[in-house]
């Protein structure tokens, strides 16, 4: 996704009500006709300039080009009318002037420069939710941000935990509630991990073997056996709201295991478990191998709802601040790519070869356009089914660190508050977002929310966080005593 | 005669693979399904006109040969073709197929196909299309260094180690009930350990290795190293030969079969080991392929893999038996 040029004078660089760029619309072959030498003379200078596009640090350059260009003409109708009148290059020229665009340049040069740590390592599991990690790799969103980055498959969370705590990842794709997890030492050793983006939200479903066609009301699932892919994932803690609130315990009517994602499938075929609440492919994989169907989407238990997120430890922020906002601008860039309907094709196919996703392409088109069939003949069309909403709310975090009490993983009261400000990066991304909104109109956020604390609607209930206590202790299955 | 029963059992192994070949591919054929066009009625054809489905993908949808229920749902769900392109096209909604290509995805591939697989990898064993997909000598040459290395280390450390429990029956009481209880641990249960211990994978698969291969070497060394006869010791001793020249002309040349021995059972477990650890690990490596394919459901892969770690597996215990042979003796 190149970043508009602002000394294209048939683009709109910044975004104002009541104004059309209809120029851009103009069909291509017009362009030779009206040319006028002064056209030709900007064009060849703009097609100079976009070639640059590819190398390091040109999206942040052009970023703050299109900033002074905002100062300098107030509306985008002045700015496009002063470059037709006196043509891209004149229009340079006589803004180099007073605006030293060349050392602009060279600054943020420098900050790519400036990037401690270029090459890096980042891990993912091979699942739709990786899209913006994977992606920004297939697509080439780290290079734009001057970043070498090698992504490396992981087979499951665990090893993913171990090999970010051992430093062979710089960062990694991380479950929601494993930064929190992490930083607290359940199930580890004790190291702090950030939950810096959501890097989807909504993507997961129940699925359950073929042969409970007739057993779609959990209450009847007594004895069952479920997969989760980790203990500390949305995955489990959403299963057991799921099950709990249909009077089913998990830990005690029901058996919950881990079974790393890309196993899921495998599992279910030779009736391991009945069903499992796991990531796409491989809940969209059943369908298609004819082992299961797809019962509910996790979408429906809590519409976008976080689920695996971008993580990185702090000792990683502390050592290289520069490069960590690089990769985090690389990875928002992505993500919000990623949500733009009319780039989910392109991105499913990028990321269907074996290096990364490993899966045949239908699947992943089925998933990421949302139009798909659930396995008891029909078909359904739910573009959110997988959605790309960066932004780490601090409810989101609170409602996770509040089931992992609620559950007994954490095993006494805590500051759910202080843990989340701690874990959570709303307060820096939601301004890294808001920078780069400002800078490439082509991005648009929709999900940072008005207050620190939004409140959700979680399958019915509501979930206020500044009322936490209530909300836990408001549930007829709990662990909280112990 | 030894020349016609080599031969003779050449020409039945040979058949026994055909005989393989042919149940194999008897039980994964799968006659083809041939489409039929579907005709709607005019009734039908009003239906799905009401419901904003244009001709042409009307046309389409029936001469592929979906139901009228199938194409009323599309319709009613206000899908156009391209929709249905995007997400996938027809088939991967298991329309067109009427179920027999449901079982064809799910069955197991047939010979044809997994010969079709091998041909495609071995054509180009050492292809590298990033750190997650690279060739099967590539993975091959990462499996191979790693089994050396923790196999290496294990015969550093196993070697003199049994020696001395062998010539020491006191040593060989205290350490052996140790060594019973470490041998059965499967390499999977220190993975976990190693990787928490070790912190780097890479080492870690080397340690899980290095392991599981040192106890059938200990073992051997020291029961190859205690049962030197006796005979050759006492005259060892009687021409007053040093307990380091018995040792390095006497007891080792006659341990050496049972040393070899050893190691080449050490060896086999080693390259089982490897594919164990590497499918936990991911990365590189033979059985991150065998996982890889596994995760993408793509048996066809899997098994050329299994074939390949079968090979691999027989040429090396095959080096090793050439070492034992050249040691052995014959009293």
């Amino acid at each position: 996704m190149a970043t508009n040029d602002p000394f294209d004078p048939n683009v709109n660089i910044w975004d104002e009500c009541g104004e059309t760029s209809e120029a851009s619309n103009r069909p291509d072959h017009f362009i030779d006709i009206l040319q006028s030498p002064l056209e030709r003379d900007s064009q060849e200078f703009l097609a100079k300039r976009a070639k640059e596009e590819d190398g390091p640090g040109v999206g942040v350059s052009r970023a703050l080009e299109s900033a002074v260009m905002r100062n300098v003409f107030g509306s985008d109708l002045n700015r496009r009318k002063f470059l037709k009148a006196v043509g891209s290059v004149a229009a340079y020229g006589i803004l180099s002037q007073f605006i030293p665009f060349d050392s602009l340049r060279a600054m943020t040069e420098d900050a790519v420069k400036n990037i401690e740590k270029k090459k890096l390592k980042v891990g993912f599991v091979p699942i739709t939710c990786a899209t913006p990690i994977v992606a920004g790799h297939a697509l080439g969103f780290y290079e734009k941000y001057g970043l070498d980055v090698e992504i490396i498959k992981t087979a499951g969370w665990a090893v993913s935990r171990d090999k970010c705590m051992n430093g062979e990842y710089d960062a990694s794709h991380l479950l929601a509630p494993m930064p929190a997890a992490m930083s607290m030492g359940l199930g580890s050793a004790a190291q702090d991990w950030r939950m810096v983006t959501n890097v989807n939200t909504n993507g997961q479903a129940i699925v359950l073997a073929n042969k409970h066609k007739d057993k779609r009301d959990p209450s009847k699932w007594k004895g069952m056996k479920f997969g989760v892919p980790f203990e500390y994932s949305m995955h489990n803690l959403l299963l057991r709201l799921y099950v709990s609130e249909h009077g089913i315990d998990p830990d005690k009517d029901i058996q919950i295991r881990v079974v790393p994602p890309p196993e899921m499938v495998a599992n279910l075929r030779a009736e391991n478990v009945d069903g499992y609440l796991a990531p796409d492919p491989f809940c969209q994989r059943a369908v298609y191998d004819g082992v299961g169907f797809i019962h509910m989407l996790t979408k429906e238990l809590w519409d976008q709802h976080p689920c695996c997120c971008f993580g990185i430890s702090q000792r990683f922020i502390n050592e290289n601040p520069n490069t960590f906002i690089a990769l985090t601008s690389a990875i928002l860039d992505a993500t919000a790519t990623a949500e733009k309907a009319d780039q989910r094709v392109h991105f499913a196919e990028a990321m269907a070869p074996r290096n990364y996703l490993n899966q045949p392409s239908a699947i992943l088109k089925q998933i990421l356009t949302g139009v798909y069939p659930d396995g008891l003949g029909n078909i359904k069309k739910v573009p959110d089914r997988i959605s790309f909403m960066p932004f780490p709310a601090q409810s989101m975090g609170m409602w996770i660190l509040g089931q992992l009490r609620r559950w007994d993983y954490i095993k006494e009261d805590v500051d759910f508050a202080k843990i989340s400000d701690n874990i959570f990066m709303s307060a820096e991304v939601e301004k890294r977002m808001n920078l780069m909104a400002e800078h490439n109109k082509n991005i648009k956020w929709t999900d940072i929310p008005d207050t620190k604390y939004p409140v959700y609607d979680i399958y019915g209930k509501k979930f206020d966080p500044t009322k936490i206590n209530d909300y836990i202790n408001n549930f007829t299955i709990t662990r909280t005593n112990g | 005669m030894k020349y016609d029963r080599i031969i003779t059992a050449a020409l039945l192994s040979v058949g026994f693979f055909l005989l393989f070949l042919a149940v194999w591919h008897i039980g994964t054929y799968q006659e083809e399904h041939t489409v039929e066009a579907v005709e709607l009625t005019s009734e039908q054809v009003a239906i799905l006109e009401e419901a904003g489905m244009s001709a042409s993908d009307k046309e389409t949808y029936s001469s592929q040969g979906l139901t009228f229920d199938q194409i009323n749902q599309i319709a009613s769900m206000g899908l156009t073709l391209d929709d249905i392109e995007m997400a996938g096209g027809l088939e991967a909604f298991g329309f067109t197929t009427g179920g027999a290509a449901e079982e064809a995805k799910t069955g197991f591939p047939s010979p044809a196909l997994v010969w079709e697989e091998a041909y495609y990898q071995l054509s180009d064993p050492f292809y590298d299309r990033g750190p997650n997909d690279k060739g099967i000598g590539t993975q091959l040459k990462y499996s191979l260094f790693r089994v050396g290395m923790g196999f290496f280390l294990a015969v550093i450390v196993a070697v003199p180690l049994g020696f001395l429990i062998g010539m020491s029956p006191l040593l060989n009481m205290a350490l052996m009930p140790y060594i019973q209880i470490l041998k059965p641990i499967s390499p999977l249960a220190w993975l976990p350990v190693a990787l928490f211990l070790i912190k780097d994978s890479e080492k870690a698969s080397i340690f899980v290795i290095f392991v599981c291969s040192i106890w059938p070497m200990l073992i051997n060394t020291s029961f190859g190293v205690a049962n030197v006869k006796n005979d050759w010791l006492n005259i060892a001793k009687t021409l007053e030969c040093s307990k380091f020249r018995t040792a390095y002309s006497v007891i080792l040349p006659a341990a050496a079969p049972t040393i070899f021995t050893g190691m080449r059972i050490s060896l086999s477990i080693a390259w089982l080991v490897i594919v164990a650890a590497e499918m936990v690990i991911g990365g590189i490596g033979v059985g991150y392929f065998v996982w890889n394919e596994w995760n993408g459901l793509n048996l066809a892969s899997m098994i050329f893999a299994i074939f390949i770690i079968g090979i691999v597996g027989l040429c090396l215990d095959l080096t090793l038996g050439q070492f034992v042979k050249i040691f052995s003796y014959e009293d």
